[in-house]
């Protein structure tokens, strides 16, 4: 089980990931833009921690963290954020597809809820397999008001499935409150399929790493789904399109108090000094040699569009001929 | 005149006739802060009873403004992103679209379907970057897609005051538009009358959505060698195919260029009927999406899949040349 350090170290990788992402955006090296997760690192290195590497996840359009704790290569996912050869997906994926199958990321989805039956199929199969493997899957607040969510929940529940739900509350699905969203309470929805369901401190990388290993246990053991609901807030936008559109929904108070406790100080203050130091500039120069690399790295050659579409290899009629 | 974008003129469609019909109102998520400056101003101006954000449940509220359709509301959805369409297919196609036949003319159901941005935004990659108007089209929901400002202003309008399901989709490659209109001159536009840009003389270009533009660079740029009749159908469904027709008499000559998928998209179904019904002197050609596309997220790779101009302007000097069917 990880220990305090390793936890400070994936929280601050995950921030320190994001600033930079968030600079290449500013600086158009990355195309598009992406969703940080800053504020949010706690959850995805608590729920990590509890994982073993053959353990699988599935991840949502605010997921670097979720693929960095797993343990995807830094470097080969600020490359795909860049759209380079040489990242995860090849440049096919994106911010939003980030997968690594090498370290169990079954894939970050840019479809709200729609990984949620994904990772509970994905449960079943280990268990059919004969494997104790557990899928984990993390989704927002704004997904538990979609249908396919509270359907997977079902299934889960009927079959048992080895599946841990994450919903990370970040208090808000864009500029909708979670309050103006989600009648009645998130873990009462897992509730009603018979679904032991608890609220966590997600700014707490420890409380999350308890909560996630009692799941994880209860997964293992044949005893089925669990969900966590971690409570936690959103530091920066919900996409960095906000930094030049700037919509106004949350006031700076808001804001501000959201940013009061911050998983990276909680996590810290459990560790000496010295070694925080260490952690940090192990971290800067691990960040400096991903954004060398992503940035050094090969462009894809438009003649591979259509690679990988299919599984077999399957060539498919071009748009003009 | 005044400058009008082509946001501004959906904003401006939807006020109009929120503002001239108090049934109409608007379903979506973040509609009242309006992240896709869409339905900016609407909460306003006619409170948070017509303009309702919704939860991410996007079976659901599509369903409901069926069934507040079925009772004497005409709502508009937007949907944040193309592939939202997907979530609501079946509550779109097999439920407001089949109401009114199923039911033996009983009811209606006036519900209009917006997507903002649709087809490649530039780095949403797969899961954001499809343009299925042809999947609307071949089920028989009404769909537009129009090019212009003036003409976003325009359908909208007529989707809106449509007894129909209408499905609008305003391309993302159209969305920066802006044009010097006659704000007094700005009217509705029907269903099914498509829209010459250009006149020409020896080929026609049948260009969707924001793809017109890039048609009329092309024609201008072969001007001296090729004449290019620009013909922009506006709605693929019910689909102008007189104005085509009348279109071939002149020209003989056929290139469409169509955002869509290659198979099964609805520039096949424009070369089909060109070939079954109208006059072709020379084989035609269509500049698609490859078959069954998932844009990758990089920017060549997703620029790779999409219909360009220079395969445009290969087409047309192809057709133009060819020799007449054997
Ligand atoms: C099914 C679906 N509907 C809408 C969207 C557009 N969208 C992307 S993120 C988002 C809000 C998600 O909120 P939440 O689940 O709370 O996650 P957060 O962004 O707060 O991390 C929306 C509406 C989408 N991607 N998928
Ligand atoms: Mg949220």
């Amino acid at each position: 089980m990880a220990d305090s350090a390793a936890l400070y170290r994936t929280v601050r990788l995950i921030r320190r990931f994001e600033e930079r992402a968030v600079e290449l955006v500013r600086a158009k090296q990355i195309f598009g833009g992406i969703h940080p997760c800053t504020g949010q690192e706690a959850i995805a290195a608590g729920t990590c921690a509890a994982l073993r590497r053959d353990d699988v996840i599935t991840s949502t359009h605010r997921g670097h963290g979720h693929v960095l704790a797993k343990g995807a290569d830094p470097a080969r996912m600020m490359a795909e954020l860049a759209g380079r050869a040489t990242g995860l997906n090849r440049g096919r994926g994106g911010s939003m597809h980030a997968a690594d199958f090498t370290v169990g990321v079954l894939g970050a989805n840019a479809i709200v809820g729609a990984a949620a039956p994904i990772a509970t199929g994905a449960a079943w199969a280990a268990r059919r397999a004969g494997s104790d493997r557990v899928a984990l899957t993390y989704f927002g607040d704004g997904a538990v008001s979609q249908g396919v969510v509270l359907e997977a929940f079902n299934l889960a529940a009927l079959w048992r499935a080895p599946v841990i739900f994450v919903c990370e509350n970040n208090g808000w699905a864009t500029t909708t409150r979670t309050a103006d969203h989600a009648a009645g309470s998130i873990t009462g929805r897992a509730e009603a399929f018979g679904i032991p369901a608890a609220r966590v401190d997600g700014m707490d990388p420890e409380a999350v790493l308890a909560a996630t290993a009692e799941a994880v246990a209860r997964a293992r053991g044949g005893a089925g789904p669990t969900l966590l609901e971690c409570l936690t807030y959103r530091f920066d936008a919900h996409h960095t399109w906000e930094h030049t559109a700037r919509p106004r929904y949350r006031t700076p108070e808001e804001v501000e108090a959201g940013r009061a406790r911050d998983p990276l100080a909680v996590q810290g203050a459990r560790i000496p000094v010295a070694d925080r130091a260490r952690i940090d500039a192990d971290v800067e120069q691990l960040m400096d040699a991903a954004v060398r690399f992503a940035l050094d790295a090969p462009l894809p050659d438009p003649a591979t569009a259509l690679d990988h579409l299919y599984a077999d290899g399957t060539r498919v009629r071009a748009g003009a001929a | 005149m005044t400058i009008l974008s082509y946001l501004k003129a959906l904003n401006r469609a939807i006020t109009d006739e929120m503002e001239r019909d108090p049934t109409v109102c608007v379903f979506g998520e973040d509609v009242r802060a309006a992240v896709t400056n869409v339905t900016a101003g609407l909460v306003k101006r006619f409170g948070a009873e017509r303009v309702l954000d919704m939860p991410i449940s996007e079976q659901a509220f599509t369903g409901v403004a069926t069934g507040a359709a079925l009772s004497g509301q005409r709502p508009l959805i937007e949907y944040q992103i193309p592939a939202l369409l997907f979530l609501a297919f079946e509550q779109i196609v097999n439920q407001a679209h089949k109401f009114s036949l199923m039911t033996g003319g009983q009811t209606r159901v006036p519900v209009t379907y917006l997507v903002p941005s649709s087809g490649s935004r530039d780095g949403w990659a797969g899961q954001h970057s499809d343009h299925p108007y042809s999947l609307f089209a071949h089920v028989g929901v009404k769909t537009a897609v129009p090019a212009t400002p003036a003409d976003a202003y325009g359908l909208l309008v007529t989707a809106l005051r449509d007894d129909d399901p209408v499905v609008v989709f305003a391309p993302a490659g159209a969305m920066g538009r802006r044009e010097d209109v006659d704000p007094a001159a700005l009217a509705p536009v029907p269903l099914g009358v498509g829209r010459i840009h250009r006149p020409g003389t020896d080929v026609t270009v049948v260009a969707v959505g924001h793809l017109v533009h890039d048609a009329l660079e092309v024609a201008e740029e072969l001007s001296g060698t090729i004449s290019v009749e620009v013909f922009d159908p506006r709605t693929l469904h019910p689909f102008d195919w007189q104005g085509l027709a009348a279109s071939l008499e002149r020209t003989g000559r056929l290139v469409v260029v169509d955002d869509s998928n290659r198979s099964c998209g609805i520039g096949g179904e424009i070369l089909a009927t060109a070939a079954e019904q109208m006059r072709l002197t020379a084989p035609p050609k269509r500049v698609t999406r490859p078959d069954g596309a998932v844009l990758p997220f990089a920017e060549e790779l997703d620029r790779a899949l999409q219909p360009s101009r220079d395969q445009l302007r290969t087409a047309i000097q192809t057709v133009a040349k060819a020799g007449g069917f054997r």
